[in-house]
């Protein structure tokens, strides 16, 4: 029996009159104590997604089980599930220990109770001695901390998170990244996050699933998704990679720039795209006798660890991560080997 | 996020520049028709006939006759403020729900009457509650005897409610609409029921309007003579109705501007009180 699970997911708005369909048959399942990021451009349907298993939407077809009972007609309050909000929605009439309070006071819990657990879950988002603060006067990062704290202190089971750190700054987003992560392992909760930052998500994360436009295209943990996307749209939304037309008549030889390459996958389709990730590309002054290309260099940025390289073959330009430079105009080769090969079925638009 | 918080206040600070010399017709139109009056009741009220310097206007007012009318005229205004809290309060509650967000035609209805000219407005309910008006022949109709609705303190705050419930609807409405969505679903998540969601989240929310609702309300019920004056027949005192008389009838302005000026402090002291309440809730 899985912890979480969303079957056939759909759900429909009227927009101006006009039924339209958001969620295109979601299927999810996730383990206890996992942390899963849905991870997709904006618009598809992430929050709409984690809305439902909230209880703040219905979903219009399909069923959410947790625990293997289906909840899909149980409000939010009776689900042990609480959620970090995407703009905080902290209570802006209270301080902060009654913000982080609430879950407790409306539960009835005695007032020394109540003062313990707030104390302690202050301590464990380091906002300690905060208590009497005014929730408007903390910066971006610190109200996000009274977000969590807020939602923890319910003890819930799951904890999901909608864009948290989509607000603060790059410094304040990574060291929170590494905190929200730490308190997931540390707690032993199950974390459902929504990002649209795909460095987020693969150093987050668990499991992975990509959405786009009301589908989930992939599940998978960041090294499956990172390492062998499905498809182009994933390939190309993880992150900077190459992705280029070619063929393939037979199993594990494709080709393409009118070259042939030994790769390690079968024959998905006569017409493939290929995926090469940047750092997999070896740039070589001599040729080898197999799955080499020769090119022009055209760009070199130096990007303080590495340096980025644009090589052009053809009309095609490939983007390749590199310690090593070399100069513009200089013709080298490039070589990938059958395991930087990731081919892929055509797809249908991209 | 900080250059725009900049470019912000640079704005605020050209247009604060700027809007100074915009506002000089204003600053006229206040000098004129607020700032004058008011020197000229200040001037009056403390002049007697032969324009000697006294408080005996002022003192005249600490009489149990005046005290009482204006004892009278506040526990009126007070008792139509609470009743128009309690009716517009649910109405501006309903009226910000999601599912009649979009329904504007209901908000519409409760501005037509205040489109309507104040003084037909008032008339209408002569031939309402008149001995020979609409309710008594209803009463008439069934057999029963008719009654005295006109004329008596139930008709004058009948009077002030209706007029003044709008007044009361707009502003809590306003402050309801604008909490975040997302702040009442937090509070749904973290496991309020009904009850809790109101009294914890969204009535201290609202404090803010319902205070300005108030102040919208009272003042204006606790200076009226003409509801008092139509519905409550020519015997019917409130204070301000005793203004009114001072001026037109009896012609002794210096008293008449003394009772306003009190009337004046008394207001602004409401609207003191009411302001810093709101203030206290939002901090
Ligand atoms: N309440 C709603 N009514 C109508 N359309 C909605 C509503 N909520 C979301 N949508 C639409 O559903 C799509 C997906 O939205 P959302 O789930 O918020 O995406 P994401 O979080 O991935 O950006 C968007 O096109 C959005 O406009
Ligand atoms: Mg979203």
């Amino acid at each position: 029996m899985e912890f979480i699970e969303l079957k056939n997911i759909e759900k429909n708005f009227y927009v101006n009159k006009q039924e339209r369909q958001i969620l295109k048959g979601i299927n999810l399942s996730i383990k206890e104590n996992e942390f899963l990021t849905l991870l997709g451009p904006s618009g598809s349907g992430k929050t709409t997604t984690l809305r439902i298993i909230g209880g703040f939407e219905t979903a219009s077809k399909g069923q959410v089980f947790f625990n293997g009972l289906d909840i899909g007609k149980t409000p939010p309050h009776k689900r042990a599930i609480n959620t970090v909000f995407q703009n905080y929605a902290l209570f802006p009439h209270m301080n902060v220990y009654d913000n982080v309070a609430y879950g407790l006071k409306i539960k009835k819990f005695s007032k020394s109770a109540i003062k313990d657990r707030v104390e302690k879950t202050l301590s464990l988002v380091n906002l300690s001695g905060f208590d009497k603060r005014s929730v408007k006067s903390l910066s971006g990062g610190q109200q996000q901390r009274i977000a969590i704290a807020r939602a923890l202190i319910n003890e819930p089971k799951v904890l999901l998170l909608d864009e948290p750190l989509g607000a603060l700054d790059l410094k304040l987003r990574k060291e929170m990244q590494i905190e929200l992560k730490n308190m997931q392992k540390n707690l032993g909760i199950t974390f459902i996050y929504v990002t649209h930052d795909q460095e987020e998500a693969l150093t987050m994360s668990d499991q992975i699933a990509v959405m786009n436009d009301g589908e989930i295209l992939q599940k998978g943990t960041s090294e499956n998704i990172y390492n062998e996307p499905k498809n182009a749209f994933i390939a190309s939304f993880i992150g900077t990679s190459n992705i280029i037309t070619g063929t393939m008549e037979r199993d594990r030889k494709v080709t393409f720039l009118k070259t042939d390459f030994e790769c390690v996958d079968p024959m998905p389709g006569s017409v493939v795209q290929i995926v090469v990730r940047p750092e997999d590309i070896e740039i070589e002054q001599t040729p080898r006798d197999r799955n080499s290309l020769k090119g022009e260099v055209i760009e070199v940025i130096f990007f303080g660890v590495n340096y980025e390289m644009k090589v052009k073959t053809g009309d095609f330009i490939w983007k390749i991560h590199s310690t090593k430079s070399y100069e513009r105009g200089q013709f080298v080769y490039l070589f990938m080997a059958t395991e930087a090969l990731h081919v892929m079925e055509m797809e249908r638009s991209l | 996020m900080r250059k725009t918080k900049f470019s912000e206040a640079n704005n605020s600070l050209s247009i604060g520049l700027k809007s100074k010399k915009i506002a000089i017709p204003y600053l006229i139109w206040i000098l004129i028709f607020t700032i004058l009056p008011i020197f000229l009741l200040m001037q009056y009220a403390f002049t007697n006939n032969q324009g000697n310097f006294t408080f005996a206007n002022i003192e005249r007012f600490f009489n149990p006759l005046y005290l009482g009318i204006m004892w009278h005229s506040i526990r009126m205004a007070t008792m139509a403020t609470v009743i128009c809290f309690f009716l517009g309060y649910p109405i501006a509650y309903i009226l910000s729900q999601k599912a009649y967000k979009d329904k504007t035609i209901l908000l519409f209805l409760f501005v037509v009457p205040m489109w309507m000219n104040f003084l037909v407005r008032t008339y209408a309910w002569l031939f309402i509650l008149g001995f020979n008006g609409v309710l008594n022949n209803i009463l008439r109709f069934f057999g029963f005897e008719p009654i005295r609705l006109l004329f008596t303190d139930g008709a004058v705050l009948l009077g002030l409610v209706y007029t003044f419930l709008p007044f009361m609807i707009f502003p809590i409405y306003s402050s309801l609409q604008k909490i975040d969505e997302r702040i009442i679903e937090a509070a749904r998540d973290l496991g309020s029921n009904r009850l809790q969601l109101f009294f914890r989240i969204i009535f201290p929310l609202s404090l803010p309007g319902i205070a300005s609702a108030l102040t919208m309300v009272f003042m204006p019920a606790v200076a009226t003579f003409l509801i008092s004056n139509i519905l409550g027949g020519g015997q019917y005192f409130l204070i301000g109705n005793l203004i009114e008389q001072q001026f037109l009838t009896v012609g002794n302005r210096h008293f008449g501007s003394a009772l306003a000026l009190i009337m004046f402090a008394l207001i602004i002291l409401c609207n003191v009180i009411f302001s810093y309440l709101s203030k206290e809730e939002k901090e």
